[in-house]
């Protein structure tokens, strides 16, 4: 028999209107007399607004900040010494990134919207930009926000005296690392189509979202509007990864104007847009020092890491969610007896950096990973060596790390293993030493890391950003004819939740999947949430779910065993019916007593029915900790500065796996994601603050042919605290291979001396990086024939 | 990303054409395939007041292959080339390259002409047409619906985004040498993922029975650098092994002429035209 519950490898319910054609995605949604917005948008990173000059006969047409009343963003993080950011929504005063938002244009069409938006003309004072963020940090740089005296958003420190160590320890490594600026890409751009409806007295948002409840908070903020005056809709949404988890300036201003118009009105980001001012993650720079033994055990990490933050602090994740997980998370999966880090959160001429899948975890992994390989090679060691004698092992389970870190359950070391042992070390190191006939170099390497998911109330109020878990709540309700509908506050944008949340459902009451509906994405509708996002939905809202469900159970059992003339103690419920001793009643036949022939149950029923709403943290609300092993083999063309991956395996365990094949799936897109970091997407500005990949033809995204057939291996240890033992596991596919691909670049690279330690590691960064080698290699023997 | 209002025309014929290019009140710009147009129109980096669309038109779908070589008319499309519904005369170079244009979506519409017109230096034909010796046949100008002038291709690029056309002036066809039984040739592209736009392109032709020995690096800054008698990348003495006597510093010399003083772009430059050269040589 199909397993249709936990475990099973269940068809996606949604991919039959997703693979027909027929979602409704931001852009489908149409409106009667809707009008469309384009934006007026700061041509340059940092400027004094001196005017801005709007055609007489486009007045009506066109909206800046004075004709409004809208609040600025604020997302003002509690940790102590944090600088507040305000963004408008619409510039006034100063601009601060290219494609900051100034006026916003109305039409019938996008393309006369552009048009009255290119007939306004902008006259702009243009300041000195911080276009670096190590520049930025230093004392005279240009301010972003005058009144702060710096550009420093937060700094924090994990302090811990380490002289002792650096005097003692036999290995002390260094290295600086950097990791590009980066624009996450979903399918679907961003978008929002907002009315007000008169009868409700309502305005309705439909909006591409990962998170409607957290979007109707902060416009209710904005806009000086109360919870239940605005209702969001996230209809189908095509990818967010992160960027679809914040309230966009977009989303405020649109709104507004729709309130302000009475008319329906709408802006679909448009590429270019996305790519230049809505998207931009992942910029981080370390200065790190290992300090180890000979025979590779650490002995402790000293970080000083920088996080390019942005001109503003993105609602509701903050400018220093980044870097207050690095200081939190890169000790990894290690054990290790001192650990010191200093972080900043610099804020720059660029758009506000967005958690993007992984979040600071990306970066935290790739300068840890490669500082353990660069102690190997100093230590002689495989690297994966290195990483066995430094692991957590099993046996230390739960385990709490040098920051406090609580790891719920696993086996890294044989996670590891695993991964090694798939990808063929021995082999690879015979070949090469055989060398390519076409004279590539083949390099192997590995990276490790744990992931932090379903973080609770307890994380979040620590770092003390506007929004913090806590119970999520599901309903459950029965419909008459014995289905399920289950209400979620989550957003399903891809992770498959439709069929996963129905299959937990499956698991607890018996309803077929097929007879279970998922409805998610609607303030209207749905239990506040905040939202999807952190790996936290199959935890918290599958928790929720299995909560109300069982709810759901015993007052069906009640029902059952009243209609069944039984004591309710002798009555179980499983494959959706109710069982007694001596017969059963099915969910339909109870639910249609419940509605519709009520008279046939005592007076005495429970008044509650077949609906209810229900609560749910894990045991801890430290989050679940899944972890992977990432392993590939590249080759390396050094005279063009090409990489081929040959190979690639990832071992993962993510707990109890509601459905495998959708964890796959999970994993199979991370990784794409995480082959872009590695070696192809990057968003470079120039000293102006200027963009200079405004389109994917200089952007580059990995496509079918740059993602190798991935291997993955599960391992499967249940979380202790989360029900039926699953763990959050939407991220790590993003995670893992920037590291494990540098690594087996720089394994490549060994014999030649090169090593990289920055993403993407495009062919000039490679070339160059060789050549560097060559020429002190030549100046070295210059110096000794002199 | 709204293309400025335009109007559109699509003729039937090339005097049709002409007639419409001939508008001096207009802003106009020829859509052959509208692969590289499209998005310049949505970005309103370019704003015409008229497209004219000229995939409409029989004659510049011609595909007439001779005993001397072929004539493709500016609208035979990259897939046609791929597909094989344009005959090759070539031995294989032109599906080859046609192959490795872009992704096919873009192949299917995308046309020979247009891309020679567009004038991207990172474009397959500008480079792979030089290395073959072919030719752009215009047609308009001063003489009217029939007048004709041709060019060598490399003279038909003359700068980044900038064809050799006068007002009133349309680009026909393409004239494409039929190669000999014995020609030897190499084509390399390197791009940092499939179907991206080229970062350097080498290409090489040796045809000892018609005399001709070409060689090109493309994909430059500018326009490409073309070789039309390439003997002496070889010592003068170009065999069915041409590997055997490439000079890699004379092709350097020819970056130093071309201005070309990035070291990268120099060696991804050189790796281009020696592994053509590779793929040319009978080893």
């Amino acid at each position: 028999m199909t397993v249709k519950g936990v475990g099973g490898r269940l068809i996606r319910k949604e991919d039959d209107r997703y693979m027909r054609g027929r979602g409704q995605f931001i852009a489908d949604v149409r409106l009667a007399g809707m009008k469309d917005v384009a934006f007026v948008r700061s041509p340059v990173a940092h400027a004094q607004i001196r005017g801005i000059d709007i055609p007489d006969t486009l007045r009506h047409a066109v909206f800046t900040a004075g004709d409004t009343d809208i609040k600025p963003i604020r997302a003002v993080s509690g940790l102590a010494g944090f600088k507040v950011s305000e963004q408008p929504p619409l510039a006034t005063g100063k601009v601060r990134q290219v494609g900051e938002l100034v006026a916003m244009c109305l039409a019938g069409t996008r393309a006369e919207a552009e048009d009255i938006a290119a007939a306004v003309s902008l006259d702009l004072e243009e300041l000195p930009a911080v276009s670096d963020m190590l520049e930025g940090r230093k004392p005279g740089a240009p301010l972003l926000h005058e009144s702060w005296g710096d550009n420093i958003f937060l700094e924090t420190l994990v302090d811990a005296d380490l002289s002792a160590t650096a005097r003692t320890a036999p290995i002390r490594v260094t290295r600086e690392i950097r990791t590009a600026r980066q624009s996450m890409a979903p399918m679907e751009g961003k978008g929002v189509v907002a009315y007000w409806d008169s009868r409700l007295e309502q305005l309705t948002v439909y909006s591409s979202t990962q998170m409607p409840h957290i979007v109707r908070t902060g416009l209710s903020g904005c806009l000086g509007l109360d919870h239940g005056r605005i209702r969001v809709i996230a209809p189908d949404v095509g990818g967010g990864f992160g960027y679809k988890g914040i309230l966009s300036p977009e989303e405020v201003c649109v709104c507004w104007l729709a309130i302000k118009s009475g008319l329906p009105v709408r802006w679909i980001e448009d590429r270019r847009e996305h790519l230049i001012a809505g998207t931009n993650c992942r910029e981080h720079h370390y200065l790190i020092t290992g300090y180890a033994d000979r025979d590779g055990k650490l002995l402790g990490i000293d970080c000083e890491a920088t996080v390019d933050s942005g001109a503003y602090s993105a609602y509701p994740f903050s400018a220093c969610l980044e870097a207050a997980q690095v200081a939190s998370i890169l000790p990894g999966p290690y054990d290790f007896p001192a650990y010191r880090c200093k972080t900043y959160s610099v804020a720059t001429n660029k758009c506000p950096i967005l958690p993007y899948r992984g979040v600071a975890r990306t970066g935290v992994c790739f300068a840890m990973e490669l500082l353990i390989d660069a102690i190997a090679r100093e230590a002689g060691l495989e690297p994966h060596e290195v990483r066995l004698k430094n692991l957590v092992r099993p046996e230390q389970m739960p385990f709490d790390n040098i920051t406090k870190k609580h790891f719920d359950s696993g086996d890294y070391p044989e996670c590891l293993r695993r991964a090694v042992a798939a990808i063929d070390l021995p082999a690879v190191r015979d070949r090469q030493k055989r060398g390519e006939p076409d004279g590539r170099l083949i390099g192997v390497g590995v990276s490790i890391f744990c992931e932090q998911a379903a973080h609770g109330t307890s994380v979040y109020s620590g770092w003390g950003i506007p929004m913090v878990p806590g119970h999520e709540q599901a309903t459950a309700r029965v419909t008459p004819d014995g289905g399920l509908e289950l209400r979620v506050g989550i957003q399903s944008h891809g992770q498959g939740l439709e069929t996963t949340l129905a299959q937990v459902a499956h698991q607890v009451l018996g309803i077929d999947p097929e007879k279970i509906s998922v409805v998610h994405g609607d303030t209207g509708y749905t239990p506040y949430s905040t939202g999807t996002w952190g790996s936290r939905c199959m935890v918290m809202a599958g928790g929720a779910v299995t909560r109300a469900c069982q709810e759901i159970a015993r007052r069906a059992a009640r029902i059952g065993a009243w209609l069944m003339q039984t004591d309710e103690a002798k009555v179980t419920v499983r494959d959706g019916m109710v069982v007694g001793p001596s017969g059963s009643v099915t969910l339909g036949e109870i639910a249609k007593v419940w509605y519709l022939r009520p008279q046939d149950l005592p007076n005495d029923a429970d008044p509650g029915g077949l609906e209810t709403t229900a609560g749910y943290k894990p045991v801890r609300d430290s989050g679940t900790f899944s972890y992977a092993a990432h392993a590939t083999v590249v080759a390396v063309d050094t005279e063009i500065g090409a990489v081929e991956i040959l190979d690639y395996v990832i071992v993962e365990d993510g707990g109890v796996l509601v459905n495998p094949m959708i964890v796959d799936g999970q994993v199979y897109g991370g990784t794409a994601q995480g082959i872009g970091t590695a070696l192809y997407e990057e968003m470079p500005f120039d000293e102006a603050g200027q963009p200079l990949a405004s389109t994917f033809a200089d952007y580059l995204l990995p496509g079918p042919t740059e993602v190798p057939e991935l291997r993955i291996i599960h391992m499967e240890t249940p979380s202790p605290y989360t029900e039926f033992g699953v763990k959050g596991i939407g991220e790590g596919g993003a995670i893992g291979p920037p590291a494990a691909i540098a690594n087996a670049v720089n394994d490549a690279l060994r014999l030649l001396g090169a090593e990289l330690c920055v993403s993407p590691m495009t062919p000039r960064r490679i070339v160059d990086a060789i050549a560097a080698v060559k020429e002190s290699g030549a100046r070295r023997a210059a110096g000794d024939a002199a | 990303m709204k293309p400025a209002q335009f109007d559109y025309e699509r003729p039937s014929s090339v005097a049709e054409a002409l007639d419409l290019l001939r508008r001096e009140d207009l802003f106009v710009k020829v859509l052959a395939g509208g692969q590289s147009l499209g998005p310049m129109l949505n970005l309103r980096l370019v704003q015409p007041d008229l497209l004219v669309d000229i995939t409409g038109i029989p004659e510049l779908k011609r595909a007439e292959p001779d005993s001397d070589g072929i004539t493709l008319g500016a609208c035979i499309t990259n897939a046609d080339i791929e597909d094989g519904r344009a005959p090759d005369v070539t031995g294989g170079v032109l599906p080859a390259i046609a192959r490795g244009i872009a992704y096919r979506a873009v192949r299917n519409r995308g046309t020979i002409g247009g891309s020679l017109s567009h004038a991207d230096p990172s474009a397959d034909w500008v480079s792979g047409l030089a290395a073959l010796g072919a030719e752009a046949i215009i047609r308009g100008g001063p003489q009217g619906d029939s007048g004709r002038r041709t060019l060598p291709i490399e003279d038909y690029m003359v700068g980044v985004f900038e064809a050799a056309l006068e007002p009133g002036e349309i680009l026909e066809a393409v004239r494409i040498p039929r190669l000999s039984a014995r020609a030897r040739w190499g084509y390399y592209k390197i791009c940092r993922k499939t179907g991206e736009f080229a970062h350097a392109i080498g290409a090489v032709l040796y045809d000892p029975e018609r005399s001709v020995c070409r060689a090109v690096i493309g994909a430059t800054e500018s326009t490409p650098l073309v070789v039309a008698d390439a003997a002496f990348l070889f010592g003068d003495r170009p065999s069915d092994n041409l590997a055997a006597t490439y000079d890699t510093a004379a092709a350097a010399r020819l970056l130093d002429r071309k201005g070309m003083t990035d070291p990268f772009e120099r060696q991804v430059h050189l790796a281009a035209l020696r592994r053509a050269v590779d793929r040319a040589s009978l080893q």
